[in-house]
């Protein structure tokens, strides 16, 4: 119903696809387990609406509506005749990647850290980072505030090895039941080693171990350690 | 009309290769003049990439429903989620939701002070979780008319505040999610968050149960 509301200029920007394969199958929904319910023979023509994470929903010339695997997709030949080819990030992507942003979760002294993180890569050496974590022990919680600076020494290995320094700024809040609750904040540097794998398209999986000193303010400083892992994107 | 269109569309779009393919049959024959006659493409077609074509992996939404806090009564809650569908099993999700709780039986029937001051009662949380479509489906209304469903389960972990204190939260649970539209879709999710609380002079694990509907958006 919304598609015949769309004036007909609308519909000629869709993308135009021949298929090639003796046929490709459309299934009602996007996932493997939906039924097919229509083939579309070799020559004919589809039209790409929209794309849900790996499925392309198509119309067919007489207007049916069905979802079709990537892997078919690819089977198809473009309005010029050549073949559909689908820019998906791949490791040569990984490698040569500008902004990357994470989520990791871990042990932070000895109390669960959550921690979100952006960076931009200047060269495919390095790159610089700003983090926010919260760690939540059982007789305080605490917020993390992280500078970075990554060094990359191998940017075109699948796993791919780093070395991080930085500063930032710790601030601790005790438990209100604790008695007498007192805040610290305090600057804090760090050094730390990790390593980052390229999952697919444009996932990365990521994982940390760094050692942190605080810088008091009553000249009693302190060392702490922090292991992390999760996911990240890049583009 | 839109059908009679295509047709034409689709035809300008052919004529090419048949030319070519009669072109190459008469081998420099002399059809060529008379299929040129019939070939006059009269709509400049934009080629559109199949790399742009309009993803739908993100879901925004927004629920409300009856989140139970262990001591301090069952609540109105409210909140907001993103998700990010990596594959037609697989999503990201964070969450942020939001209620007042009420008094406890403690403070109820012993009297006395309160346990907890006003802001104290609130309590917010957020989560990071990991989704599965563990049973995808369609629900069939009539014979001609069906809508896709999933139920899914999810866990995750994230912070609780609440007695004037964050808490580490693990939370996991299960939904069910029925499509409208591609784009438009209706949630139901049972979630239990388990956190330790110490509020009441003594530590113990509390167990909340979250029941809540929500209305999403894909984009």
């Amino acid at each position: 119903m919304l598609l015949a509301a769309i004036p007909a200029q609308a519909a000629e920007e869709y993308a135009l696809l021949q298929v090639a394969d003796p046929f490709i199958e459309l299934h009602t929904g996007p996932g493997v387990g939906y039924p097919v319910f229509h083939v579309v023979d070799r020559d004919d023509f589809i039209e790409v609406l929209k794309r849900k994470t790996d499925w392309f929903k198509v119309r067919t010339a007489d207007g049916k509506r069905g979802w079709v695997a990537r892997a078919q997709l690819e089977k198809t030949l473009t309005a010029s005749g050549e073949n559909t080819h689908l820019q998906e990030p791949a490791l040569g992507d990984f490698s040569q990647r500008r902004w990357e942003f994470g989520l990791l979760g871990g042990v932070f002294n000895n109390a669960a850290e959550i921690s979100l993180y952006g960076g931009y890569a200047f060269t495919a050496n390095l790159s610089a980072e700003l983090s926010g974590a919260q760690v939540l022990g059982d007789y305080s919680s605490s917020y993390l505030l992280n500078v970075n600076l990554l060094s990359q020494p191998f940017p075109r290995w699948r796993v791919s090895p780093f070395f991080s320094l930085g500063g930032g700024y710790l601030s601790t809040r005790p438990r209100t039941t604790l008695v007498p609750p007192k805040d610290s904040n305090d600057f804090t540097a760090h050094v730390g080693l990790g390593l980052r794998t390229w999952l697919s398209r444009r996932f990365i999986l990521r994982a940390e171990f760094n050692r942190y000193i605080t810088f008091s303010s009553d000249d009693n400083n302190e060392e702490f350690k922090e292991w992390k892992a999760g996911f990240a994107f890049f583009f | 009309m839109e059908g009679r269109l295509r047709i034409l569309l689709l035809s300008a779009l052919c004529m090419p290769c048949l030319w070519s393919a009669t072109a190459l049959a008469a081998e420099g024959g002399t059809d060529q003049a008379a299929a040129q006659q019939v070939i006059q493409p009269q709509i400049d077609r934009r080629e559109v990439s199949i790399d742009e074509i309009d993803s739908e992996d993100f879901e925004i939404s927004v629920f409300g429903g009856l989140l139970s806090t262990e001591d301090f009564g069952a609540n109105a809650v409210i909140g907001a989620r993103l998700a990010y569908h990596i594959s037609e099993g697989v999503f990201f999700e964070a969450t942020y939701g939001r209620s007042t709780t009420t008094e406890s039986s403690v403070e109820r029937v012993y009297g006395g002070l309160p346990a907890l001051t006003d802001s104290g009662r609130i309590l917010s949380y957020y989560n990071v979780s990991l989704g599965y479509n563990l049973l995808p489906g369609e629900a069939f209304v009539t014979r001609n008319w069906a809508f896709r469903t999933a139920l899914y389960v999810i866990a995750g972990a994230g912070s609780t505040t609440f007695a004037g204190d964050d808490r580490f939260t693990i939370n996991f649970g299960a939904g069910y999610r029925f499509l409208a539209t591609d784009w438009l879709g209706l949630h139901i999710d049972v979630r239990d968050h388990v956190f330790d609380i110490d509020v009441l002079g003594y530590s113990k694990t509390l167990h909340n149960l979250e029941t809540t509907a929500g209305l999403s958006i894909f984009f």
